[in-house]
Formats: structure tokens, sequence, C-alpha cells
């Protein structure tokens, strides 16, 4: 196991290097200009020193490899130097973004936070959801309860979020007002009462999101207890005179788990990519907003290295589910 | 075995139908046997017979819905089967009762180790912990012969060969010393010399446990070689009833009777088609109002299309199903 992990991390390197050059191209052929947010009145000449200081002068060749070493050398040295206080960096040029002139890793160490709390919570909450849903609605198929999840599902599938994100802030922000429609990202939490606030901030982005995580996971996670239920070897459990909780809730499920589990594990990149449309809905400053603005203003450096960031998230969530597959199923080997 | 001894199991009038979007099958029509202490029973017939479901009856193996048990009662241990709650079944089922099924390949959870499968009705139904589990689990894998016992406690189904699964099967089965042993068709998914093995390996275990077997096959060579009385069904009824020399000797159901004449013989011509019965078994969509074999038999007659056939007592432990008396030529009389 360990001899392939160390094979897929030395052959995810190319994968990598590749996946960034082909961002980096893309960007370069991709219509639009960071100047053009600039006011009219700058001359010409003016705007080619201002381009050139933005390093844009250079052909490309330059700047990727440039890129890279900041991206792999200069930013983990910053890093280092401020978990540890030494002074690897010296000074050297950071990532900076076009727009804020600040490094973009500060900009998207500010996002995090916002991100990873609504969106991955809501992820959490999804899968929390999910997996009795499923579980339920295979072991009772066609009942009630079965009928029901799949008419959620199929909400939670057909619905975009920018209209059940307008839709709840109408009912309970609008009508109702239990709940803000604005996520406060200043917001702190300091004691209950602060805390409860930021639970009520919540719920809407959290819940609107984990609507689809949840009817995603749930359908995949009922399909596979179906597929395993019908087995022969539950048959053999129930001859052994296991009850029905042993059966399906050890038996059944650590089976059915095999395949779910990687569709859980591959959905984790998408956390990190933010929720764009619905952080914009509810205003939540987070990483798919920042992508958003980045796009918008042309400011290739944030575009890039989020985007990267996430390949290298997906990659990594690649491996992690072929490592669990391993794990979880005893037939599969990889050495 | 001792004769006239009190059956260990006993079976009245099972009465099984599933639920289908066609409509209602029929699979168990009355079925009555018992089975004595440490006897073993085979029970033969062509796929669709009814001869799994009738066995998976008795211990609500069935799905339910499809499956529902209309009627009839299972005795044993003092109780009738399809009358206790189901904690009490569940401490019947891998208890006192065994059960190996057909398909070794897929009857064993993949991710669970062999051991802990056995272990499982131990610790359920003996109250064992987990020491004492492992070592009569081990003591188990010795029994069915798997050599390295030990070792291959931690082991994992995919490990093992079909034979060898099998034989894991069997311990499960055994785990728990039951009474009865329930094997559905336990061989026919395995290789010639594997099935012999086995064969071998049950007559074996059924000597020196003396328990009660019942060995649902459609390989009558296999019937021959190991059962002391047979059943024949057909069409979700028991057609014929009787000590397996007799039933060998004697046949008296024209089923038995075809049954027996699509053995292929090691003598005689080479050539030689092999011998089937024309025509298909019938789905039995409703109570059956006629005798289910007539539209392939080569004895029928008026009597067969209007009424089906009771089981005739033919004395010495023999009975059959059919209106043609197969001894004096001629109709039974009413």
């Amino acid at each position: 196991m360990l001899n392939y992990t160390i094979r897929r991390l030395v052959l995810s390197i190319p994968t990598l290097l590749f996946i960034a050059f082909v961002i980096f191209m893309l960007l370069e052929l991709a219509p639009g200009d960071p100047m053009a947010s600039m006011p009219l009145t700058i001359p010409p000449e003016v705007r080619e020193q201002m381009r050139e200081a933005l390093g844009l002068g250079e052909p490309w060749w330059v700047r990727f490899p440039l890129w890279l070493k900041q991206f792999f050398i200069v930013e983990p040295q910053y890093w280092i130097d401020g978990a540890f206080g030494t002074n690897f960096a010296d000074g050297a040029q950071r990532i900076i973004s076009f727009q804020s002139r600040s490094p973009v890793f500060d900009t998207i160490a500010e996002r995090m936070p916002q991100t990873l709390w609504v969106v991955g919570m809501s992820y959490v909450v999804g899968v929390a959801i999910a997996l009795p849903i499923g579980i339920i609605s295979a072991y009772k198929q066609y009942s009630v309860f079965d009928q029901a999840g799949t008419f959620i599902s199929m909400i939670g599938f057909s619905v975009p979020p920018f209209f059940s994100g307008v839709l709840v802030i109408v009912i309970f922000s609008v009508q109702l007002g239990w709940l803000p429609s604005i996520y406060d990202t200043t917001h702190e939490v300091v004691d209950w009462q602060t805390f409860k606030f930021q639970l009520q901030q919540m719920i809407m982005p959290v819940m609107v999101l984990a609507l689809q995580t949840t009817a995603q996971v749930s359908r995949y996670m009922r399909a596979s207890m179906l597929d395993n239920l019908g087995q022969d070897y539950v048959r053999t459990a129930r001859a052994k005179g296991m009850s029905e909780s042993v059966v399906v809730m050890r038996h059944v499920l650590r089976n059915s788990m095999i395949p779910v589990v990687t569709v859980i594990a591959l959905g984790i990149p998408s956390i990190f990519g933010g929720a764009i449309i619905t952080e914009q809905v509810f205003k939540v400053n987070g990483l798919g907003q920042l992508l958003i603005i980045a796009l918008q203003g042309s400011d290739i450096p944030m575009v890039m290295t989020i985007t990267f960031l996430l390949a290298v998230l997906i990659v990594m969530m690649n491996l992690i589910a072929d490592i669990l597959y391993g794990v979880l199923d005893p037939r599969i080997r990889y050495d | 075995m001792p004769d006239g001894a009190l059956p260990v199991l006993d079976v009245r009038d099972l009465k099984t139908v599933f639920q289908t979007r066609g409509g209602e099958v029929h699979a168990v029509n009355d079925v009555s046997f018992s089975l004595k202490p440490g006897e073993l029973l085979g029970v033969v017939g062509e796929s669709g017979s009814g001869k799994s479901v009738t066995m998976m009856s008795l211990l609500g193996l069935l799905p339910s819905p499809p499956a529902d048990i209309r009627s009839g009662t299972v005795q044993f241990d003092g109780k009738d089967l399809l009358n206790v709650t189901p904690e009490q079944l569940r401490s019947v089922r891998g208890g006192k009762i065994g059960f190996v099924f057909q398909d070794p390949m897929t009857s064993l959870n993949p991710v669970y180790q062999v051991g802990f499968q056995i272990m499982e009705p131990l610790r359920k139904h003996m109250g064992m912990n987990k020491r004492q589990a492992a070592a009569r689990a081990q003591e188990l894998l010795e029994l069915v012969g798997i050599p390295d016992a030990k070792q291959r406690l931690d082991d994992y189904p995919h490990q093992f060969s079909g034979g060898m699964r099998q034989r894991v099967m069997i311990a499960i089965a055994l785990a728990c010393d039951p009474q009865v042993l329930i094997a559905d068709e336990p061989t026919t998914a395995l290789d010639v010399t594997i099935q012999a093995q086995i064969l071998e390996l049950m007559k074996d275990l059924r000597d020196k446990l003396g328990m009660a077997v019942i060995w649902i096959t459609h390989d009558l060579g296999v019937i021959a070689g190991i059962a002391d009385r047979v059943m024949v069904m057909y069409g979700g009824q028991v057609v014929e009833h009787a000590p397996v020399q007799a039933l060998f000797g004697d046949p008296q159901h024209p089923y038995t009777r075809a049954l027996l004449k699509t053995i292929p013989s090691i003598q005689g011509e080479r050539a030689a088609r092999l011998t089937i019965i024309e025509g298909q078994p019938p789905i039995m969509a409703g109570a059956p109002t006629s005798c289910p074999f007539r539209d392939r038999c080569d004895v029928a007659f008026d009597r067969c299309a209007v009424e089906n056939p009771p089981r005739y007592d033919l004395g010495d432990g023999h009975d059959a199903a059919c209106f043609y008396n197969a001894r004096t030529g001629g109709p039974r009389d009413a």
C-alpha cells in the first residue's frame, strides 16, 4: 500500500505540471485585459508601463516557469517563515494579485474560513443526511419513505441554488424575518449569543447547498444498498440468525459503502471551489466569490492559483479515494 | 436410524405463494414431510419445482413481499416455526438449523474475514466470547478439512477456492451443533472431484455428529449415494416419497420414472441421444385443480385433468401422488 501511494504521488507530479500548463495557456489565450478597468484618462504609454510592471511584457515561456517557481518554492518558503520565524524566502517576489496588489495566498487564506464553514458544513450535513436516507430507502424500497426520498432527491437535482437560495431568503428573511439574508463575515463567535447568530446566518446557505449533496449521495447510497441487499451473502447472514440490524448495518453497509466513499471523496474538492452561485446569493465572501471577481477583472495570478489548487485537491482526492477503496475492499490489493 | 423415533422436524400442508405483477405464483402447494433424527432426506426435482422455496419457507428466509406463507405448520423443537416471534426464529436459524447454499462463490461476505463469519453465529447463539469462538472456529475448519485452519481464519473469502469456500459454508452451518442441516444444492456449483469430496465430507459429518440432513439437488446420482429417503417434487408438490432403494427400484410416479430415464448410462450405445422429459415444468398461477404433470405424462387420463391427485400411501413408507397405479397398470380406485 505504501509503495503504491508513493508511486501514485510521484506520478501525480507530471500530471499536475501538465494541468498547470494547460490552465496557464488557456488564461493566456483568453480575451480580457487586466488594464481594462483602469480609467480611460491614463495615457497609452503609461498604460504600457503599468502592464510591464505587472510582468505582462514578458513572453509566456518566461512567465510560466516564474509562476511555477513562485508557487512551488517561494510561497512554501514564506509559509515556513511565517510558521517557524525563519528567513528562507529572503524577500523573494510572491504571487501578487493584479487587482489588489497583495499576495494571492494571503487573500485565499482570508477567504478560506468562510468557505470551509459554509460549504464544508453543507457537505458534512448533506452526507450525514444522505447516508441514512439511502440506507432506509433501499431497505424499505417503494415505501412511502422511499418515494418521499426520491421526490426530495429529484428537487435537489433539478432546482438550482440560485432559485432555492432566493426562495428561502424570501420566505425566512423577508416574510418571516427569522434569519438574516446576508452572511456577515466579520461576525465573531465569542459567547452563546454570537454562536446562535452564527448558526442563524449559516442555516440557509448550508441547507440550500446540502440539498444538492443529499440528492446525489442518497441516490448513490440507495442504489449501492439495493445492489447488495439481493446478494447471496445477505441470505447467508440471515440464515446464520443475525438480526436485521446486523445484516443491514454490518454486512450490507460495509459492502455498499465501497463505491459511495469514492463519490464522497471526489466531491470534496468542490467544497474548496466554493459554491460560486450560492456564495453570491447569500453574500458569503468565500473562495467562489473570490474566483468570480478575479475572473471578471482578468486577475490572472489569482485565477491561475485558485484553479491550480483545485486541481491539486482533485488529484489528491482521487488518490485518497483509491486508497480507501483498498482499505474497504480486501479483494483490492495494490502491491 | 431408529425407526419410529419422533421426527425432529415435521412439516404439514405448507403453502407458499409469490405475489408478482403478473399475479400469484403458487410455488409450494400443501407440502408435508417429516425428518427423523440422524436421517438424510434427499429432495429432487427440476429447477422451479419448489425445492428451495419449501426449505427457505421453513426458516422465513424468503423476502416478504413477494413471498407469502399462506398456511401450514412446521413443528420443530416443540414450536411451530411459522408461528413464532422473529427473535425466536432467529435463534433457530444458524443455531439449531444450519443452512448451506448453492453458490459458495457468492454466499460469503467478501469484506469480512472467514474466521469472523464463522464466529458470528457462535457468539450469537452460544454466547461465546471472542477467544472461545476463535478456538471453535478453528476446530470447525479442521473438521471440514481445511488445512492450516488457524492461519486461514484471517483470510478473506476471495483467498479460498470454490470447494474450500463451500467447506467454510458447511463449517458455518455446523457451527452451533445443529439438529438439522439443510443443504440447498451444495455441490451444484462445484466440479465433479470437489463434489465427491464434499459428499464424502457430509456423509462423514452426518455419522460423526448425528444430525438430520435435508439435501436438495437435481442430481439423482448424488441422492442414490447418500440419501436414506427421497422426496420428489414437481410443480410445488411432493409427487413421490420413498426410501431410497424403493424409489430407484420401484418408482411409482410417472415423473420419477421419467427422471430416472434421463440419467445417462455409461453402458450401451454412446451415440444415443440423452433422454429428456418433453415440455416445460408448469408455472402454478393458482391453486392446482388438476395434476401439474399431466401435460408431460405418458399415462395421463381424464381424471388427471379435473382433479389433483392426493398422495396415495403404498406401504413401507412409500407414497405417490398419481391416479395411475403402476403396479396394476390401471387407474387407482377413487
